[in-house]
């Protein structure tokens, strides 16, 4: 066949909502953005750990603390699921995980970002993962079947999140005068990276009508991000805190929030890994691989030595 | 740069309750089977989404190919009599 017709054919399956597995035929454009798009999101998953692992040992209560780790724990449980979706496009974990610790691949932004004080678990369950489950629902139905799939894992999951995140806010909000302000604060620095989490705006943003046709995306960037606006702004004014943005203000006529500009120099400059963590967090991954060798071929070779020694048993 | 010896991949099937079947749910990498069973209980079954795990090394799972797609399944396309609705039945019969 024809290459246009496996492409016409490719497409009809998508436009019908037939998935696409891994065996089957894809365009070379498909496979390498999938492989790019699933590694940056498994990435983040990863390395969002850092910033919020910073904060288990120093978690105020046993509630707290264990509700922080299941989270944690939870955020590697999704980079896994992604890493293995994504080696079913053809490339290895290493190879993808090699491109995380030499800067070749990227990952969310938002984790460039330090946490500074404990408000800031709660700023991040509320704000990230309120951004990333927006992001992530419409990709349940992603037209690649083992991304769609680990997608409904990673949904499932994400809940508990936020209402942990959410739970850390009100208690502090509701505090006494320094808490309130030590909340008030967190929201402050992550509420405009938050809304970096969609991306550039619709007008620079490249890869849109290919991610649309794909159904590697359903809403645009900035639609997402009027979700998200509209939808937290009235949870910040339920417990009290103001949403650090002058121009916020409610548009009667098409209904939604109209809100300030984003810094899309800062959103350039943290992409570009100048952000206030970007050293820190690829330095953490590469200690973690260079200090983890000895166990990873240790335990190859153990089960090497145990696979030899079974079989002189057996003959 | 990297190591070549990588720990294999292993498919994870699990088994959500008695009385149903396993189900493929994911892969991971593990040095060997008992690393893999432990993986798999901490990866995919955080939220007791399983009473018994499965695992087994990916290379040892052989798959069709989406090419052989017709010549395997088009043969049971045309075979409508081993289906009941094929079957012309009297007006007014029960039990059937
Ligand atoms: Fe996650
Ligand atoms: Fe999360």
């Amino acid at each position: 066949m024809k290459l246009e017709n496996l492409e016409a054919r490719f497409q009809e399956k998508i436009d019908q909502d037939i998935k696409i597995e891994p065996k089957d035929w894809m365009p070379e454009k498909y496979r390498k953005t999938h492989i790019r798009q699933i590694s940056q999101h498994a990435h983040s998953e990863i390395v969002g750990m850092l910033p919020e692992g910073n904060w288990i040992s120093r978690a105020p209560s046993l509630r707290r603390k264990v509700a922080l780790l299941a989270k944690v724990q939870d955020e590697a449980g999704h980079g896994l699921y992604l890493y293995s979706a994504c080696e079913t496009l053809g490339i290895t974990r290493d190879e993808l995980t090699d491109q995380l610790r030499t800067g070749k691949a990227k990952y969310s932004s938002i984790f460039n970002y330090p946490t500074l004080t404990w408000a800031d678990i709660g700023a991040i369950g509320w704000l990230v993962d309120g951004a990333a489950i927006i992001n992530q629902v419409p990709l349940q139905n992603t037209s690649y079947g083992p991304y769609a799939r680990a997608m409904v894992r990673v949904c499932k999951e994400e809940s508990f999140h936020q209402r942990q995140g959410f739970e850390i806010m009100t208690t502090l909000a509701r505090g006494t005068e320094a808490q309130k302000e030590m909340a008030q604060d967190a929201l402050n620095r992550w509420w405009w990276p938050s809304l970096m989490m969609f991306g550039p705006a619709d007008k620079d943003s490249t890869h849109t009508a290919q991610s649309m046709k794909w159904k590697l995306k359903r809403k645009t960037n900035d639609e997402l991000r009027q979700q998200f606006v509209d939808q937290t702004v009235p949870q910040a004014e339920l417990i009290g805190l103001t949403i650090p943005d002058t121009d916020l203000v409610w548009n009667v006529v098409n209904n939604e929030y109209d809100f300030g500009e984003i810094n899309w120099e800062e959103f350039w400059q943290v992409v570009k890994g100048h952000g206030p963590c970007n050293k820190e967090r690829i330095a953490a991954r590469v200690k973690a691989h260079t200090e983890g060798a000895w166990v990873r071929e240790g335990a190859m070779a153990y089960a090497e030595k145990k696979k030899s020694s079974s079989r002189k048993i057996a003959s | 740069m990297e190591s070549k010896n990588q720990w294999p991949l292993w498919e994870v099937f699990i088994r959500s309750k008695n009385g149903l079947e396993h189900r493929h749910c994911g892969s991971l990498h593990a040095a060997d089977a008992s690393m893999a069973l432990d993986n798999a209980r901490d990866v995919y079954t955080r939220r007791m989404e399983g009473i018994s795990i499965w695992v087994v090394e990916s290379i040892h799972i052989t798959a069709s190919q989406p090419a052989e797609s017709e010549e395997l399944f088009d043969p049971a396309k045309d075979k409508v009599y081993r289906h009941p609705t094929f079957y012309h039945l009297p007006e007014g019969i029960k039990h059937m």
